[in-house]
């Protein structure tokens, strides 16, 4: 097959959307595209995420109570799109399984398949442990309707796997429960830190790459993951409890219409609590992430070895606006002032944490491909297009359409799974 | 039992099992075998006689089935020019494919650069290709295991289980290794193993007209390139990343990264 297309001209991977400047090396393209841009942006949400809701598991945050449980549904939602920025963006897409067959421990990717089962593991185990006593309730309420349908027959099915046999909730097996909860979340900390800040470690120990290499890379990842999960966390519940409010008053869903169902004001009220407490979070995280940002640049600056020559005029000059203007100005700088500011509406920090998201994601923009911006000649540059309207696979996998799909997941994930795991239940519901 | 004695026992059974596993790290065959190996390949560049005329490239993209216009390539040649008035230009057309015909710079983007010949200070040429370095980084990074170091130097991949990840790519200092544009796996210069395995000549060693390039065991005293590489003053590529290139170069300029 080779020879056949020997004589042909064609494309490499990479060369559809970079453009070479100067003198770059013959094999030098930008491999790393928006897909890795998304993987690091997505795991950083889930590691956030399980944060936030660790807040209230272990650190016993009470006001946390109701946005911790939304996190951490919407973090187990969030767990499988962790991986697939990685498998699109693989040119031997089938073979990602080798990662677990033959993981080769001295690369800091074949840590990729342990950690973040383990992460999903002790998430699920949470889970398990928060939602037992419902599925209990639930599956003994539809044994007890004498005439199911196909659908309550599926779902008395379903619930019946996921009690895993263990059907009692007295009060002292809901403790333990709860002791047990708090263990997993304990443990699940440095563990979702870990799946993040080896994230870091992929692109900080790249000796080849002047821009990605410093040991502050885990760090600073680390932080901007609790940023960007925390501010995702507030902006989806603040737009969830918008949905229940529009429900309850229109009494449209089922618990709308239950007679305890929470009335509109309860729901606003609980909304402005959790929301202001989870948004001091979300600012002293963001003030750690930037310093250690700040701080990696200033130092690059002073210290000015071999490649700041180059790198001064990739961060100074050609990606200023994303640097400056996109990542610090829009998405750190004014949020940051939009929540400092007196009078803190929800609206107003529900704004915030949209371009807090759209902060990170240039953060994470700006390393992965400001990394590639310039050749390893350190004498030419290289410019990314992203792919917008995809003419095959490639350019799909790796381009705008690519990393919406990405986007989207978690969401049409989390609807489904919140039919199974309600974030949203009666206090009596769970312990 | 109790818990006490259990955790007793269980600390012996480790520290008993530990005692014959550490042994059999003692007699690794590998390790043995590496200890006294009889080859080691190594190159050697002379910078002072290479042309430019891109033979080593198109014998190399030939040999190795690497899509002949496809613009990536095992081997490459750059040009530098250093003017009077203390300018560089570098640069490679499709890696010197087709040789530098043209006396422009190229600056990309479809640019180029006439340079007035009174004005060249210095201008001269530099082959590349991988060099095998003795701590490569793209090894060290590779998840699968999938690219690997033999014990006679080269440092090889494995196509049937490369995932295509790219990390390798990421890693190479030398900008050495690229994606097979067919077979979608990582892909670099592998010294022809395949020739010199069978006591061949790399193919661009075969076809250089000048010869710039030449292959040597470097474990062996006697011979010509290997005396070369140990008597004279030979330099090496980015040495900074401690890598430890195994391609050496004569006349090598600062400049030259």
């Amino acid at each position: 097959m080779v020879e056949q297309l020997a004589h042909h001209a064609m494309q490499v991977h990479g060369e559809a959307w970079t453009i070479k400047e100067l003198f770059v090396l013959p094999n030098e393209y930008i491999y790393w595209s928006i897909q890795i841009v998304m993987y690091p942006f997505m795991t950083g949400l889930v590691a956030g995420a399980f944060v936030l809701s660790s807040l209230y598991h272990v650190f016993g945050v009470m006001k946390l109570k109701e946005i911790a449980r939304f996190s951490l549904v919407f973090s187990f939602a969030l767990l499988p799109v962790a991986m697939m920025p990685l498998m699109l963006h693989l040119q031997q897409p089938f073979r990602g399984i080798n990662v677990l067959m033959t993981p080769h421990f001295t690369s800091a990717i074949s840590a990729f398949g342990i950690v973040f089962l383990t992460y999903a593991s002790i998430v699920a185990t949470e889970l398990w442990l928060v939602y037992r006593k419902y599925f209990v309730q639930t599956a003994l309420a539809l044994k007890a309707e004498q005439n199911r349908g196909v659908i309550d027959g599926f779902r008395l099915l379903v619930f019946t796997i996921l009690t895993l046999g263990a059907w009692d909730i007295s009060h002292e097996a809901v403790e333990k429960d709860h002791k047990a909860c708090k263990t997993m979340a304990g443990i699940g900390i440095p563990v979702a830190c870990f799946l993040h800040g080896y994230a870091g470690f992929i692109f900080g120990s790249v000796k080849a790459n002047a821009l990605w290499m410093t040991p502050l890379m885990p760090v600073i990842f680390i932080c901007s993951a609790v940023v960007s999960g925390v501010a995702l966390c507030i902006l989806c519940y603040v737009i969830v409890q918008e949905i229940r409010k529009f429900l309850a008053r229109r009494k449209l869903a089922r618990w709308a219409r239950d007679a305890s169902a929470p009335t509109v004001e309860e729901l606003e009220g609980a909304k402005h609590e959790e929301v202001m407490l989870a948004s001091n979070y979300l600012l002293y995280f963001m003030i750690g992430a930037i310093t250690l940002e700040i701080l990696d640049l200033i130092f690059r600056g002073y210290t000015q070895v071999k490649s700041w020559d180059i790198l001064r005029e990739v961060i100074m000059e050609r990606d200023f606006t994303k640097i400056f203007i996109m990542q610090y100005g829009i998405g750190n700088v004014l949020p940051f002032l939009m929540m400092v500011l007196p009078g803190r509406t929800v609206r107003r920090t529900t704004m915030a944490t949209v371009l807090v998201l759209f902060g990170v994601f240039m953060m994470r923009y700006n390393v992965v491909i400001g990394g590639q911006a310039f050749s390893l000649s350190f004498a030419g540059f290289m410019d990314y297009h992203l792919p917008i309207i995809p003419h095959d696979l490639e350019t799909y996998k790796e381009g705008l359409f690519g990393a919406l799909t990405v986007i989207a997941t978690p969401f049409v994930l989390f609807y489904f799974i919140n039919k199974f795991l309600p974030a949203f239940l009666k206090e009596d519901e769970v312990h | 039992m109790k818990r006490r004695d259990f955790i007793k026992n269980s600390i012996m059974v480790i520290a008993g099992a530990s005692i014959p596993l550490s042994a059999l790290t003692l007699i690794d065959p590998k390790k043995l075998l590496a200890a006294n190996p009889q080859i080691h390949w190594a190159f050697l560049i002379n910078t002072e006689k290479c042309v430019g005329c891109g033979f080593c490239v198109k014998a190399c993209k030939t040999e190795n089935d690497i899509p002949f216009d496809a613009n990536v390539t095992r081997t490459w040649v750059e040009r530098y020019v250093y003017t009077k008035d203390d300018r560089r230009y570098i640069d490679s057309p499709k890696g010197a494919l087709y040789g530098f015909t043209d006396s422009r710079i190229d600056l990309g983007e479809g640019n180029f650069k006439e340079i007035d010949p009174k004005n060249v200070g210095k201008a001269f040429f530099v082959p590349k290709l991988c060099n095998h370095c003795e701590t490569p980084p793209c090894t060290q990074v590779c998840p699968v295991g999938a690219t690997y170091k033999t014990d006679d130097g080269p440092v090889l991949v494995d196509r049937k289980w490369c995932i295509g990840c790219g990390y390798c790519i990421m890693a190479c200092p030398y900008a050495a290794r690229f994606f097979h544009p067919v077979l979608k796996v990582a892909d670099k210069c592998t010294f022809c193993y395949h020739r010199i395995s069978k006591g061949l000549e790399t193919a661009c060693v075969n076809a250089c007209p000048f010869g710039a390039r030449k292959m040597c065991n470097i474990r062996d005293i006697n011979d010509p390139n290997t005396q070369i590489i140990m008597n004279e003053r030979v330099g090496v590529l980015k040495d900074e990343f401690g890598t430890k290139p195994q391609a050496f170069y004569i006349g090598l300029a600062q400049e030259v990264r």
